[in-house]
């Protein structure tokens, strides 16, 4: 095993701790607006971690560009999302749970 | 011993996948259905790129990149279309 493979076991496992944290939040918290919060921001963390333990191990510049553009996309992508829905939540009348 | 790490960690999404789905069980507004839907979504998209890595072939990482783009447009459609009038039991109002 190179300094490579260890440097992308831990980033990846670092990757898994933050998508447990995300699921674990999404279960755990009271209501829809901190659900929202901690899926959307643990989720693109441990698929960040991922995504660099990958980027160590891919095997062209193309393939590592493609993987960044991936975690830009699933970025962008949830926190617009995550800001509609919290959005519409709030005119809908979904209480904030105090 | 980086390969079996790979299958593991995507074995270990996969069970966060199952535990998101009580939260479609239980979720009191539509909302929270949908947020289960965001987390697959997100899970999916890393279970695909470690099994392109794993597996060799680069074409699951496209496949990884659609699955992120079609996970955002069915939020985006539920927000939009789908979101269905909610009686007043159903969420907890004061």
């Amino acid at each position: 095993m190179t300094l490579t493979d260890y440097a992308t076991a831990c980033l990846l496992i670092l990757g898994g701790i933050f998508f447990l944290a995300g699921t674990v939040g999404l279960l755990r918290f009271p209501d829809v607006y901190t659900r929202l919060h901690a899926l959307t921001k643990a989720d693109n963390v441990g698929l960040g971690f991922i995504m660099a333990g990958l980027v160590l191990q891919a095997e062209s510049w193309l393939a590592a560009g493609k993987l960044l553009l991936i975690w830009l996309l699933v970025l962008f992508a949830s926190a617009s999302v995550s800001y509609l829905i919290a959005r519409r939540a709030l005119n809908k009348g979904i209480r904030i749970w105090m | 011993m980086i390969q079996a790490l790979y299958f593991a960690l995507a074995l270990f999404l996969l069970l966060n996948l199952c535990a998101g789905l009580w939260r479609i069980l239980r979720g009191p507004t539509t909302a929270d259905r949908m947020l289960a839907a965001q987390l697959f979504g997100t899970t999916v998209v890393a279970m695909l790129l470690l099994l392109a890595q794993a597996s060799g072939n680069p074409v699951l990482r496209d496949v990884a990149l659609v699955f992120a783009l079609l996970a955002a447009v069915t939020a985006v459609a539920f927000v939009q279309r789908a979101w269905p009038e909610e009686k007043e039991s159903e969420h907890d109002l004061n």
